[in-house]
């Protein structure tokens, strides 16, 4: 094509751009909105009473107010969890029976009738298939309750009031009050929540979100969060007490996340960085009551089954090696045994041990796994009988026995405390992390927002471990 | 989608007097593109969803789509490709969701652009209507939320509005299918040229802009005889977007 037409064009439009002056982007805004006055003059006509609009300020005046807005919020939230952690344990308890104590005989049963080679049998049955099923009976049930009402609540309207609550403490911190909304988001999962930081138009405030957006607890986070805080943390306190200590402590970890996500966005928008804080119209939206069982069914499909789909997938393979590092042996020991002893001594600075950070090492793929992972390299550790014996991922019958086992282990309140802070300060999942190098296209700052947290996490576990050991 | 709402809907005369038929996300053999733009938050994403039976996720907040979905649907013998675009408040675009939107309207070339409106808001909403009816002239207002409009005791003339306008106005509340029909009736009409649309152009524009405009767009059509918004490219030009002057440049536009 011949572009001095072209240029010829481009050239004339500079030309005319000095001629009409500077002002001319308002000038042509105003001309639309002049427009756009005339038509609506001619065919809206709005009766004098708003209810409906009163209503809406009037619950809008209450939920972002100075006073009430923060401790609603947590209010808020402390409800979903109770009704997630209270709702889930009835139908959790109820699938461990049907997939662990019935299918799972009944398979090992069909393989060794078959004549199934004893590692086959193991490496399918009690890796693959036992990871599945420890997923889905631990997952499936807090996902099917926190999901739906998460989602009510943001067909309510409720989530941009809490961007508009939060908004003056990103300014502070020199972040963009729409990262609330992408926090809100990782809340379920952090790889969608980087996705949802398309919404920021500026580059150096989309990258803090992405950045610090794994300090949002996820999905596959909540679960360690709240068995861990209900063995634990509940048995420090008066049986009676011990439910709300839980859910006290879970929240206590989302907020100190929340602590974590605005200190690393303010350091990082006053070094790497810097720059002016954009403004930008955040719309209030009328509140309009879900379609409840619509917004049941559709959360259901499309977060808690794609999510469980993805955990599964992740936890197939993991299985499986967790099956085959404690199956192989190299001279007399298994392979777990010697990571598990080599990262030991490490582990006890930090306040944890070497089979949680082997864990950690074998989760990476999804957060989820984490739990089991431990359980099972604990009982191959301390060789106490319970669950099924060596590399067999499971699901014990009660809380308290997990928690036997656990204090079997050698865990300490400081072990529980230290896990907890570790399992919100370490490096986002695989698929988070692939996440942000496409939406980042750079190796750079998806490294950064790799290790950031991990770097944070040791450092706070090794405080609160030595601090802890002074003290008590 | 609720199944059971579906299946009462399709065994309506209206709604399947030539039969609609979801096709998910099988875009195979299209006959028309269809772009769904608005403004944030005004439904877009449950009208794609009524359309292509898909499930594409919608929440009552500014900003949930940031991608663009993509699903089809058959409608008479004829095949229609849905674009579900993040909202945007205007075209002027800065952020990466707006971009998106932008970019398919104005290089994507839809047969039919729907533009979706809060009929509670209509006044701020035209804002984006007016931009885009300087880039295409194949174009329906869809007046969404009607519910909510009636329970504020707004009535909207939308016959006045469609004359104004110069495109066909179909009122919905996409949430309770209601107008769903209509509206796939009226994309089916605008794209096979049966509803000519002859779209409203910012009026109230100062003198002195209105004569560079149409000095700069009688240059670009001398230079792109068949391109059909001239006038809007000129806009863009003057005010100095390198995207615009790229894509002039790379012939992306004609």
């Amino acid at each position: 094509m011949n572009n001095k037409p072209i240029d010829n064009i481009i050239e004339l439009s500079n030309d005319l751009r000095w001629q009409i002056g500077d002002e001319f982007h308002d000038n042509l805004a105003e001309g639309i909105y002049a427009d756009a006055a005339e038509i609506v003059k001619g065919s809206v006509h709005t009766a004098q009473q708003q209810k409906q609009f009163r209503l809406d300020a009037k619950i809008d005046k209450i939920i972002t107010s100075r006073t009430f807005g923060f401790p609603l919020m947590f209010l808020i939230l402390a409800v979903v969890l109770w009704l997630t952690i209270i709702g889930a344990n009835y139908p959790s308890s109820m699938l461990a029976n049907l997939l662990l104590d019935t299918l799972h005989p009944a398979l090992k049963s069909f393989a060794s009738g078959i004549g199934m080679p004893w590692w086959l049998d193991g490496f399918l049955i009690d890796g693959v298939y036992l990871a599945l099923a420890w997923v889905i009976a631990v997952m499936l049930p807090p996902m099917a309750i926190f999901f739906p009402l998460f989602t009510l609540l943001e067909d309510f309207g409720y989530l941009p009031r809490v961007a508009f609550n939060l908004d003056y403490l990103f300014k502070k911190t020199g972040a963009h009050g729409k990262q609330a909304l992408t926090m809100s988001m990782g809340f379920g999962c952090n790889a969608a929540g980087v996705v949802a930081t398309r919404i920021i138009d500026s580059p150096r405030e989309r990258l803090i979100a992405i950045i610090t957006n794994n300090f949002s607890l996820c999905n596959g986070r909540w679960p360690t969060q709240i068995l861990i805080a209900t063995i634990f943390i509940g048995a420090v306190v008066p049986k009676s007490l011990s439910g709300i200590a839980s859910v006290g402590a879970v929240i206590g970890i989302a907020i100190l996340g929340i602590f974590f996500m605005f200190m690393s966005s303010w350091a990082l928008s006053k070094t790497v960085l810097k720059g002016e804080v954009s403004t930008f119209n955040l719309e209030l939206p009328p509140y309009r009551p879900p379609r409840f069982w619509k917004t049941i069914y559709t959360s259901l499909i499309d977060r808690t089954l794609i999510v469980l789909w993805r955990a599964m997938v992740f936890a197939a393979p993991a299985g499986a090696i967790i099956w085959l590092i404690s199956n192989i042996n190299i001279a007399d020991q298994s392979i777990a045994y010697w990571m598990i002893n080599s990262l030991d001594s490490f582990g006890f600075l930090l306040g944890l041990n070497g089979v949680i950070l082997v864990a950690y090492i074998v989760a990476i793929p999804a957060n989820e796994i984490v739990i089991p992972t431990i359980l099972m390299l604990t009982v191959l550790v301390t060789g106490i009988a319970g669950g099924e014996g060596t590399g067999v991922m499971f699901e014990l019958e009660s809380v308290n026995e997990t928690g036997d086992i656990l204090r079997a282990g050698g865990w300490t309140l400081l072990t529980a405390v230290n896990l907890m802070l570790f399992s919100l300060l370490h490096n986002p999942c695989s698929t988070t992390i692939y996440t942000i190098y496409k939406e980042t296209k750079s190796v750079k700052w998806t490294t950064v927002a790799t290790l950031l947290p991990v770097i944070m996490g040791l450092i706070v576990t090794f405080l609160v471990a030595q601090i802890w050991r002074l003290v008590f | 989608m609720d199944d059971k709402v579906n299946s009462v809907c399709e065994g309506c005369s209206q709604y399947s007097a030539k039969g609609l038929k979801k096709l998910g996300v099988n875009t195979d053999n299209i006959d028309f593109v269809v772009a769904l733009a608005g403004n944030p938050n005004t439904g877009k994403s449950t009208v794609f969803n009524a359309l292509t039976g898909l499930r594409q996720h919608t929440g009552n907040w500014p900003g949930k789509t940031v991608t663009r979905a993509e699903g089809a649907f058959e409608y008479g013998t004829q095949k229609y490709k849905l674009v579900d675009l993040p909202g945007t408040y205007s075209l002027l675009s800065t952020s990466q969701d707006e971009e998106i939107a932008r970019n398919f309207i104005l290089f994507g070339k839809p047969d039919v652009t729907v533009i979706m409106a809060d009929a509670c808001r209509l006044e701020r909403n035209l804002n984006l209507v007016l931009q885009i009816l300087e880039i295409t002239d194949k174009a329906i207002l869809c007046l969404n939320l009607m519910d909510e409009a009636k329970r504020n005791n707004i009535s909207i003339d939308e016959r006045t509005l469609a004359r104004d306008l110069g495109i066909p106005v179909v009122p919905t509340s996409a949430r309770f299918n209601e107008g769903i029909p209509e509206l796939i009736k009226t994309i089916s009409e605008v794209a096979n040229g049966n509803i000519i649309c002859k779209p409203h152009r910012i009026k109230n524009v100062p003198e002195n802009i209105n004569k560079a405009v149409k000095k700069l767009s009688v240059e670009i059509e001398k230079q792109f005889p068949t391109i059909p918004n001239s006038r809007w490219i000129a806009f863009r030009l003057l005010e100095g977007d390198t995207h615009i002057i790229d894509a002039l440049k790379t012939g992306e536009l004609v």
